[in-house]
């Protein structure tokens, strides 16, 4: 075995050529390893990891593409072959006839109805590309994470002042006039006004009322620091006050960890100024504290929210605190057949989520409803902050979508990759009972993601049978029958594969919480 | 605020995607109109400059500098011997192409034209000659562009050789350039030879005499903007392709030559002549640009490109808020198809004034409008629409007199900014001639290349440096 690494210096593709460079690499006979990545510090940090940190790769700058091998004869000619790959993915991208504006200053020239940006460069870049699309009048989706708060404040006063959308940084999800941006559902239209704090949440929440038969007016995704007191909630107020003053929306649905008092004061104090049944979700918060107006709903589920949201606007649904309590109940019998089949050894969960604030309300229902200790590398509480990201124990939940594991790589929800090796690893853990996914589907997510985690479920499943071990599979689907993928054949298909599917993330998560309890 | 907020709901949704293509995929599928944008992230270290020290807008200097381009009206109003209408010309005084450079530095090319002239002119009586008295000091070299000229390729010009008279109406400047020789074993390219000279005298003693004598009577002059302008809309991009305008300068000479030619021979060989020759217009469409945007040199704070050219050894560039301060880099190699016979190893780098027509707003910036000749950029008329779409992504205007039928009659892009080509990394696209690197073979071929960055990079930070 030996390692190379080939550096081509201010050479930039976006992540997602590189990874698919990457995997292609480690296809080749002999290739143990590969990685090409931009060299930054946070890929850097990965490749040593993975014993890829050559004494090139270290030397790298941000702007320079490392590619690295580890390999069993010619390295040199792997090396090679990513050039080549590299060369490849760039004609078949760019097309001979076809031109593509490079700023967008021409992109407004080429389109000047231009009204709406989405942005997903690397955070460094980010902001002065959501200053120059602002400054056009365009509304703006940031998606990039690793922007600067003072940047974020920034942009946001601008753009409430001129009365544009910035979502963002990190937002991941919105729906705009009924068009999905980034990573989101076919939700149709509705009476249901959305704005979150929490992007995973937007699309649990929107897809619950989906599957209730209720649609939305808009999506406002914020970014999750919207609601800091730093940045003042410009967005999550701006976004609050136009849906309560928009004929269309008749229920507002407000999605957001709890923030700090005098942020949840303020938010409070607005939708006060509306009669609008409004359903605020403060995603594990203490809701006895909160006063609130008659009109107004404090859950703190997204399940709850998105159920009562749905049944404000119409939806022939019962009580949801009843309609809980009687999905609980048959989740508890099935579990506790389900449990018969676990040996002794077998006393551990392990959450691995795509969606961060799926992880973050499963962590929510353990603490509160089971008062199970569940470690994660995003805790509700530091004291429950896992030591090493990539590495289980006991009870424990991943997101993976966390910027540890995303930097200069594909998110968990386009690229199954990172989270079907973590399966398949922790499917080796003898002690481990129930492995719970989050599969997220809609526009943005990978196209059949059912497929490929259906496939590591059968993979880790036949090596622990082959140990004399099942491991139990429980999963919930955000999507829709409109989306892409389809809710009916994603949940089949992770069925056929034995996985159990429950209607949302928390009932998944009580299903697996019950089996270690 | 929130009215405003509230206005957009409803509206349809039209979306810029800058970064994953994954993010703009899904707008095509809800069928909503989506701009991918392809996305480089910025040059390291490149500063966004938008006042000077002095509180100029640079934007607003630009406005200006672009204004006077626009607004300028360049005519042919007559000839003459470069040593009697080039001010401050003396008969030591030999021009050529691109940025300054001694005898010592220049190419092969260069020194072959500059050998060729003296021959011509009769200050040599072979090479050898020629070598020793280039060499000597006596002989004072000087770019065209000091002289408000310019010269394809080697660009030389000797005190007795023809020059076209060329003013901008509008700001009463005026420029120069030689009478084009055609292609293949010319001066220009550095071609040496009895053909050659002799070729030269004919112009100097028929071609000359007959094409100003029909000048004499034509007191307006035949319009040079108007003449562009319509060649764009007829194949040509006026620096490359300059079939159509040579035949619409034909067309408009030729009354007056037929009406002042002495005997029907001469006037057949005048017009045979340029008919010829494609390329004939190329010397009146560059000293077009020059004298459209001479005016613009000068204006404070701005930050447009005046000058780009190159004499085979250096790229020079000069900026208008920078006027007369030469930024050059190593002339860099074209991407050519060659004459028969001829391959990139007998190339030399990129030579000529020639991009006084990238300058001015029309030449390879103007590709769309010419697919005939569309091989030099790739081969299909889509890489031509996208050569001329990328230059908008580096040019500060558009000129609304040249358009391009093919882009819904848009305007050229008009204007480099170094501030552009910095930002983006995007360095202008050239087409252009290729001389042998050997003095007195001549040209071999045509192509296109990207300049230097070097020079642009230079001259944005001397910029920032000087106001910012």
């Amino acid at each position: 075995m030996s390692i190379k690494s080939l550096i081509k210096p201010s050479e930039y593709h976006d992540s997602v050529t590189l990874m698919l460079v990457a995997r292609e690499l480690t296809k080749l006979p002999g290739v143990k390893d590969a990685a090409v990545v931009m060299g930054t510090e946070s890929n850097k940090a990965i490749l040593e990891q993975s014993g890829l940190l050559t004494a090139e790769a270290k030397a790298s700058s941000p702007n320079d593409l490392v590619i690295s091998v580890n390999a069993e004869g010619d390295v040199d000619a792997v090396l090679e072959e990513a050039n080549k790959l590299l060369a490849k993915k760039n004609t078949s991208e760019g097309g001979a006839a076809e031109f593509r504006p490079k700023t967008v200053r021409s992109a407004v020239k080429e389109m000047p109805e231009a009204n709406m940006a989405i942005i997903s460069i690397a955070g460094r870049y980010a902001a002065d590309e959501a200053w120059e699309c602002l400054r056009r009048g365009l509304h703006v989706l940031l998606f990039s994470d690793n922007v600067s708060i003072e940047d974020e404040v920034a942009l946001k006063k601008y753009a409430s002042e001129h009365g544009l959308l910035l979502m963002g940084p990190g937002a991941g999800t919105a729906i705009i006039n009924g068009v999905a941006l980034a990573f989101a559902n076919v939700i149709p239209s509705g009476p249901v006004g959305i704005v979150s704090a929490a992007g995973t949440g937007l699309q649990e929440t929107s897809t619950l009322l989906a599957k209730n038969g209720i649609g939305i007016t808009q999506g406002i995704g914020t970014g999750g620091r919207d609601l800091k007191k730093e940045v003042g909630g410009i967005m999550f107020l701006d976004g609050l006050k136009a849906l309560q003053e928009d004929p269309a929306t008749k229920v507002v649905l407000l999605v957001s960890k709890p923030p700090a008092p005098e942020m949840a004061r303020k938010v409070m104090e607005q939708v006060a100024k509306s009669s609008k049944p409004t359903v605020v979700c403060l995603l594990g918060g203490d809701t006895r504290s909160v006063e609130a107006p008659k009109n107004v709903h404090v859950v703190n589920t997204l399940e709850e929210a998105g159920l009562l949201a749905a049944r404000l606007a119409g939806a022939n649904l019962p009580e949801p605190k009843e309609l809980i309590a009687k999905e609980t109940a048959e989740i508890k019998t099935l579990a506790s057949t389900l449990k018969s089949k676990l040996k002794p050894e077998q006393k551990y969960l392990r959450g691995l989520f795509s969606g961060g604030t799926l992880c973050y309300e499963a962590q929510v229902i353990w603490r509160d409803e089971f008062e199970i200790e569940v470690t994660s590398n995003a805790p509700l509480d530091k004291k429950y902050q896992m030591k090493d990201s990539l590495k289980s124990e006991k009870n424990c939940c991943v997101d993976l979508g966390e910027e540890e594991f995303t930097v200069g790589r594909p998110h968990p929800m386009i690229d199954n990759d990172l989270r079907v090796r973590r399966l398949l690893a922790e499917g080796k853990d003898p002690s481990v009972a129930v492995i719970l996914l989050d599969v997220v589907i809609g526009y943005g997510a990978h196209p059949d993601p059912a497929a490929e985690l259906g496939d590591a479920v059968r993979k880790a499943q036949a090596a622990a049978q082959a140990e004399g071990r099942e491991i139990i599979f429980v999963a919930s689907v955000t999507g829709t029958e409109g989306d892409p993928q389809n809710l009916t054949r994603t949940t089949q298909t992770l069925k056929s594969a034995g996985v159990h599917v429950c209607n949302s993330n928390a009932a998944a998560s009580r299903l697996a919480a019950l089996l270690v309890a | 605020m929130t009215k405003k907020l509230n206005d957009f709901f409803g509206k349809p949704v039209a979306v810029v995607n800058i970064g994953l293509a994954s993010m703009a995929q899904p707008m095509r599928d809800q069928a909503v109109p989506v701009v991918d944008l392809d996305w480089q992230p910025p040059k390291e270290g490149v500063v966004r400059l938008t006042v000077t020290r002095t509180g100029i807008d640079i934007d607003e200097a630009n406005e200006e500098a672009i204004r006077k381009i626009k607004a300028a009206r360049p005519v042919l109003v007559g000839m003459g011997k470069a040593i009697d209408v080039i001010p401050g010309y003396h008969k030591n005084l030999y021009l050529h192409a691109g940025p300054p450079i001694t005898w010592e530095r220049m190419c092969g090319p260069t020194r072959a034209a500059v050998m060729g002239a003296l021959i011509y002119e009769g200050r040599a009586k072979d090479e050898k000659e020629a070598e020793k008295l280039a060499a000597s000091g006596e002989i004072e070299f000087a770019p065209c562009h000091h002289y408000h000229a310019v010269g394809p390729m080697a660009g030389v010009v000797s005190p007795s050789m023809p020059v076209f008279i060329v003013e901008n109406k509008t700001f009463g400047n005026k420029a120069y350039c030689t009478q084009n020789e055609g292609l293949g074993k010319v001066l220009r390219y550095g071609g040496m030879g009895e053909d050659v000279y002799a070729r030269l005298k004919w112009m100097e003693n028929v071609l000359y005499p007959a094409l100003d004598a029909a000048l004499r009577t034509l007191p307006d002059g035949i319009d040079l903007k108007s003449m562009i302008a319509q060649a764009l809309h007829m194949g040509d991009e006026c620096h490359n392709r300059n079939r159509a305008a040579t035949s619409l300068f034909l067309r408009a000479v030729a009354p007056a030559l037929a009406r002042t030619s002495k005997d029907n021979e001469t006037l057949a060989q005048v017009i045979e002549f340029i008919d010829k020759n494609d390329h004939f217009f190329l010397n009146l469409s560059m000293p077009a640009g020059k004298a459209a945007v001479e005016p613009a040199e000068g204006t404070p704070g701005s930050t447009i490109v005046t000058i780009m050219a190159r004499n085979g050894t250096d790229f020079g560039i000069q900026l208008a808020g920078l006027p007369g301060k030469w930024f050059t880099a190593p002339a860099g190699m074209v991407q050519g198809l060659y004459f028969p016979g001829f391959s990139e190893e007998d190339a030399n780098p990129d030579i000529g004034d020639s991009t006084m027509t990238e300058t001015a707003g029309y030449g390879g910036f103007a590709m769309a409008a010419a697919p005939a000749i569309v091989k030099f950029v790739g081969g299909t008329p889509s890489d031509a629409i996208a050569n001329t779409l990328e230059m908008y992504e580096i040019t500060f205007s558009e000129h609304e007199a040249f358009t391009i039928p093919f882009l819904n009659f848009r305007g050229s892009p008009l204007g480099m900014d170094v501030r552009k080509i910095m930002e983006t990394g995007i360095l202008p696209k050239i087409n252009t001639g290729i001389s042998h690197k050997k003095p007195g073979i001549g040209g071999i071929g045509a192509g296109i290349l990207r300049a230097p960055e070097a020079c642009f990079r230079d001259a944005f930070e001397e910029f920032r440096k000087t106001f910012c």
